[in-house]
């Protein structure tokens, strides 16, 4: 995501551009660049969040290989599959609801978005129906497992582990739909133009976040 | 020399093979910082004084480091740390690295004691480990419940015991006595009570000693207090003898004394109100109840952290020991109520 | 740029700046003014240091004797867990970045405000909030867990462990919100002509410790939610009788609070470098050496956390590894004393309170780092892990050094921030009384732990109590001397001779504008055209000395 072509931009857009600049910046520049790089670190701190729960995958697949192996194949590789080619097209989406907004194409961005956030919805469905089914098997953690086909050691400690990840997970793909819905709203209240549409970038930005992890997720979850 | 820098540092005595190698390194290490320290403290006071202002607004030269000098400033505290890495590092593996003739000694820790044994012939030991004096010895240690650090300062050993896996440690004990253990992780209330004592024997005294331990029962228990012989005495005694060694004294006082667990002075037939409200009479059922499934009735105000002795006390003992309780009477013909217990009742978690 | 040149004028108090620019408590809490927040820092900091302090002095009096003195067991263990956390977290972690980072980091950079003004209101109130789940958890009774929580005591006991949990997570929050509004300030926000090598060292070392803010935080995040987790739930990665490993929590646990350790040393450190330069009036030693040490303790910080772990049942290999890179980071404070002591060299020194505590600082960062190198060796941590030289160890660099700066950093812009003078006789008085009182509570803890007192011990052998004795007068000491300078400071605020804007004659650029400044920092954007730790005068022929 590159800062605007500023020289390219109508003096109209220009104009509603340098509307938003904030007080204590000198210049628009500064402020876009300013704000880009305060997402990143902020999307840096997600991972490091993330990083401890993956930390303890590595550490008990290695001491527990047998029984993670076996916990995994019962995951659905077809839940987990189509999960993946949901967040990922809701990706696509997204940049493209970028692009559309700095190209000043406000409705087409506006119905990419909506198309993100059902995708975000859809993943969340299929994310039921699988907890669903583990809530029923007595596939659960820690202390309230009770899946009688997988007794080995560790075996909650997989699940335990599943909960922990995919939950967190589910839990930034709602925080990334309330930002899109946010950003829909303000679309859609005409707040942004060609001049002005960093909070879209920003949201885009958090939402492929949000599929990255689930990217890392999935192999080593389901796959593996 | 060793004993006068030991002594300025109040390190304690050196009684086993590590304990010099650890020392000589720390008087090395400790000298340097010392000597760095007050150093450069007195150099930036001397410098407060010789290069105070003098006059208002008087100018400074400009004062830059050359290549060389940061070089140096770099190297030489390089150079100490990385050799201070390096023996220590090797003297660590040492430490690390129990010779294949050591004795192995079983270390269980839980809250709030040690328990010892001597591989599967026993003897085994609440407390007190007897080692012998000029042998390795290996200690193979676990936690029942939280971590704990098994540690010897006048040995300058130390290793954590983790629940639900065996960690190791050794150590070569140089001279006879007695050196005390700590436990030094923090383990809840009585971690600082948490102590123990090794008792280092000349070889040969550790050898009959042993013979003597497996001689009889097959289980032995140990005090620091008797000489493990066959028990003569009344039920009565035998009882006490076994409340000592079981460990119920860390918890339960026979003088009326607060503590973690009531007080057995007039605990036969006291009328004890519970946590659920009821109400009960202390008596040899309750009493026998509280050994095996001591979570069951707890008295109000007390925390449920008896650990359970089924399994490990036999009938005779469970009863020598209601006999003891039965006999813990204060002179007085009303029933002296419980105390307060010292911490705060439990909250809900 | 040269120094003040109205020094024969009266100093002037403007009459309008940002402590009266806006009036009512709502314009307070609502700021954005990053100098209004800085000062909201300050007194939760300090109030929270009392908190603390009180905890501290109830254990030091427990500790008078070697059996029960005032106190129970559990209430013991509570105080030396409240104590940690109330300090660590609650003032040490945030204090200098959020009072004098917030303060001062835009007027050296010659800004309006930080580049996330709202995100820095957010920050304090994040930490009021953290700060306030912490209370709740003292005032349900309080946790017993020490500030380490290590599973499974922490996962089990029945104490009121989970609100503490959510504080320390929240206040983590706060942190990271402040690092990153810093680096993103620091980065976009400087003044024209004020490039990265004519920065304050000041800002340097925030800019260091933003760094580890914004990386190591969210990790002890996610730990201490597993751990409450865990107590809620019943589930977890920690519990051994689940398959669990309690020494995973641990891992956890240090990879922040090692690096946490430089995010509070490192702002320290870079008070101390503004403030030795401009109270020698001369030029930094070697600006390049202390700027980039900043950094290499950042970044060598992070692989250095398994020291903590020595006897934990982690493998000699690791142990190893830890300790060689611990080794190095100690490097990187070497160089920053002999650059510290190469500033003094020929300066012309204000004879003034901060300069005891300068000197202090210096004895304390050495012998406190030094005996860090001393536990990072690995056969000698065997003897003292766990015990009260490892105390001693963190508390001389904790209060030795980090407190030091923070006293410094409230002497020397105390002025700045309030438009007036404190009496400096009372400085130096409670200075000393600070310095010696420190040597004599910390000293005897060394010796208590070459004997093998172990830490957390509410009651231990008699053997060690002369020494507890001892630590316990010198605290007595130790508070006195806070105390004066709390009366002083408070007198000076109300009563103090007006300052001026630059009573010290620094170079730095905060001091370019009015004591007290305005709401908007600047009355005009200033111009960098020189080094801010350079005191020559221009034209002024001047003598170069290379050692």
């Amino acid at each position: 995501m590159s800062s605007s072509d500023a020289h390219a931009l109508s003096p109209a857009h220009e104009a509603d551009r340098q509307r938003h600049l904030a007080h204590h910046f000198d210049t628009m520049d500064t402020q876009e660049y300013a704000v880009r790089l305060a997402m990143w670190l902020f999307l840096g701190t997600e991972v490091l969040l993330f990083a401890g729960l993956f930390l303890g995958y590595t550490v008990y697949r290695h001491f527990y290989h047998e029984t993670f192996h076996e916990a995994s194949r019962t995951l659905s590789i077809v839940l987990g599959t189509t999960n993946t080619i949901v967040l990922i097209t809701s990706s696509l989406t997204v940049a493209l609801a970028y692009w559309a907004v700095k190209t000043g194409k406000n409705g087409l961005g506006a119905f990419l978005l909506v198309v993100t956030i059902l995708c975000a919805c859809g993943f969340l469905v299929i994310k039921g129906f699988e907890y669903h089914h583990k809530f029923e098997e007595g596939m659960l953690p820690g202390q309230f497992y009770h899946y009688a086909e997988i007794t080995g050691p560790g075996a909650n400690l997989y699940f335990t582990i599943y909960f922990l990840t995919t939950g967190l997970h589910a839990f930034h793909v709602i925080v990334g739909m309330s930002v899109l819905i946010w950003v829909l709203a303000r679309l859609l209240k005409g707040h942004f133009s060609p001049g002005y549409y960093y909070p879209v970038e920003l949201g885009a930005l958090y939402w492929h976040l949000v599929d990255l992890v689930w990217i890392f997720l999935f192999p080593l979850l389901y796959l593996i | 020399m060793n004993d006068i820098m030991r002594t300025l540092l109040w390190l304690p005595v050196q009684a086993s093979t590590f304990a010099s190698k650890v020392d000589n390194l720390h008087y090395f290490v400790i000298t340097v910082t010392m000597v760095a320290s007050i150093a450069t403290g007195l150099l930036a006071f001397y410098f407060f004084f010789k290069y105070r202002e003098r006059r208002k607004a008087q100018s400074t030269p400009l004062v830059l480091p050359s290549v060389k000098f940061e070089i140096v400033v770099i190297g030489v505290p390089l150079f100490f740390f990385l050799l201070w890495f390096v023996q220590g590092f090797k003297d660590y593996v040492w430490y690390t690295s129990p010779p294949k003739n050591a004795m192995d000694v079983y270390v269980m820790g839980k809250k709030w004691m040690w328990k010892f044994a001597y591989g599967s012939q026993g003897p085994n030991a609440i407390g007190t480990l007897h080692v012998p004096e000029g042998r390795p010895v290996r200690l193979l240690m676990t936690s029942r419940d939280v971590i704990h650090s098994f540690y010897v300062p006048d040995f300058r050993i130390k290793q954590d015991l983790l629940p639900g896996r065996y960690t190791e440690t050794w150590f070569e004990a140089t001279k006879a006595g007695r050196y005390q253990i700590l436990c030094a992780e923090y383990c809840g209330t009585w971690h600082s009570q948490m102590w123990g004592e090794i008792v280092v024997m000349p070889a040969q005294e550790f050898d009959n000693w042993l013979v003597e331990q497996r001689r009889g029962l097959s289980e032995r228990v140990d005090t620091s207090t008797d000489d493990g012989d066959n028990f003569h005495g009344s039920i009565v005694e035998y009882g006490k003898k076994i409340a000592m060694s079981e460990g119920c004294v860390k918890c339960h006082s026979f003088d009326g004394e607060p503590h973690i667990g009531p007080t057995w002075l007039d605990l036969y037939q006291r009328r004890e109100t519970l946590e659920t409200g009821e109400t009960i009479i202390a008596d040899e059922a309750y009493l026998t109840d509280s050994m095996i499934d001591p979570r069951a009735k707890i008295v109000k105000g007390y925390k449920p952290v008896m650990p359970t002795y089924k399994g490990r006390l036999a009938a005779p003992e469970a009863a020598a020991l209601v006999e003891f309780i039965k006999s813990l009477r204060s002179e007085s013909l009303e029933n002296v109520p419980s105390k307060e217990a010292i911490y705060e009742p439990v909250k809900r978690r | 740029m040269s120094q003040s040149s109205d020094a024969e004028a009266a100093p002037v108090y403007p009459a309008v700046n940002y402590l009266n620019a806006d009036r009512g408590v709502w314009s307070w809490l609502s700021t954005l003014d990053h100098k209004r927040i800085a000062l909201m820092y300050l007194v939760s900091v300090l109030f929270f240091f009392l908190i603390g302090g009180i905890f501290a002095m109830a254990i030091r009096l427990e500790l008078l004797t070697p059996g029960p003195t005032i106190m129970s067991a559990n209430t013991y263990n509570r105080m030396f867990t409240l104590h940690g956390v109330v300090m660590i977290f609650m003032f040490m972690i945030p204090a200098i970045p959020g009072v004098f980072g917030n303060f001062c980091l835009p007027l050296m950079l010659g800004a309006k405000d930080v580049a996330f003004p709202r995100l820095n209101l957010l920050s304090l109130y994040l930490y009021w909030t953290g700060s306030l789940l912490a209370v709740t958890a003292m005032a349900m009774g309080g946790l017993d867990t020490g500030w380490t929580f290590y599973a499974p005591y922490s996962t089990t006991t029945p104490t009121t462990v989970f609100p503490a949990l959510l504080g320390v997570f929240i206040l983590g929050f706060s942190s990271i919100l402040t690092g990153l509004n810093f680096i993103v300030t620091i980065h976009t926000m400087r003044a024209p002509g004020l490039g990265w090598m004519r920065l304050q060292l000041f800002v340097w070392g925030i800019y260091a410790t933003s760094i580890i803010q914004v990386l190591a935080t969210p990790v002890i995040g996610l730990t201490v939610m597993l751990v409450g987790i865990e107590r809620i739930g019943g589930f977890g990665l920690f519990d051994p009788t689940k398959g669990g490993d309690p020494v995973l929590f641990q891992h956890m646990f240090w990879f922040y609070s090692h690096p946490a350790v430089y995010i509070m040393v490192l702002p320290s450190m870079a008070v101390v470098s503004d403030a030795i330069a401009a109270f020698s009036r001369k030029n930094i030693f070697g600006y390049k050496m202390i700027a980039y040490s900043s950094l290499g303790i950042a970044f060598v910080g992070f692989f250095a956390w398994g020291h903590h772990m020595f006897v934990s049942g982690q493998s000699p290999f690791d142990n190893g590894a830890f300790a060689a890179i611990s080794m190095l980071v100690g490097v990187f404070t070497a160089i920053k004393v002999f650059n510290w002591v190469g500033t003094l060299y020929r300066g012309a020194i204000a004879v003034t309170a901060p300069f005891v505590y300068i000197c202090g600082f210096l004895f304390f960062i050495v012998f406190g780092g030094m005996t860090g190198i001393a536990v990072a060796t690995v056969s000698l941590d065997v003897h003292w892990h766990d015990t009260y030289f490892v105390v001693a160890h963190f508390h001389f660099i904790m209060v030795g050094a980090v407190i030091m700066g923070f006293l410094i950093a409230l002497h020397y812009w105390f002025p700045k921030m309030f438009g007036k003078k404190y009496n400096e006789g009372w400085g130096m008085v409670a200075a000393s009384f600070i310095v010696l009182g420190f040597i004599a509570t910390f000293i005897p803890q060394f010796l208590a732990g070459n004997a093998g007192m172990p830490r957390r011990y509410y009651m231990y052998p008699e053997r060690f109590e002369a020494l507890n004795v001892a630590s316990t007068a010198g605290a007595s000491l130790l508070a006195i001397g806070f105390v004066i300078v709390l009366i002083y400071l408070i007198y000076a605020l109300v009563r103090g001779p007006i300052a001026g804007d630059n009573p010290w004659d620094s170079g730095g650029i905060e001091w370019m504008t009015t004591s007290p400044p305005p709401k908007e920092n600047f009355h005009e954007t200033p111009i960098i055209d020189r080094d801010p730790h350079s005191y020559q005068k221009r034209g002024e022929e001047v003598e170069h000395v290379v050692i």
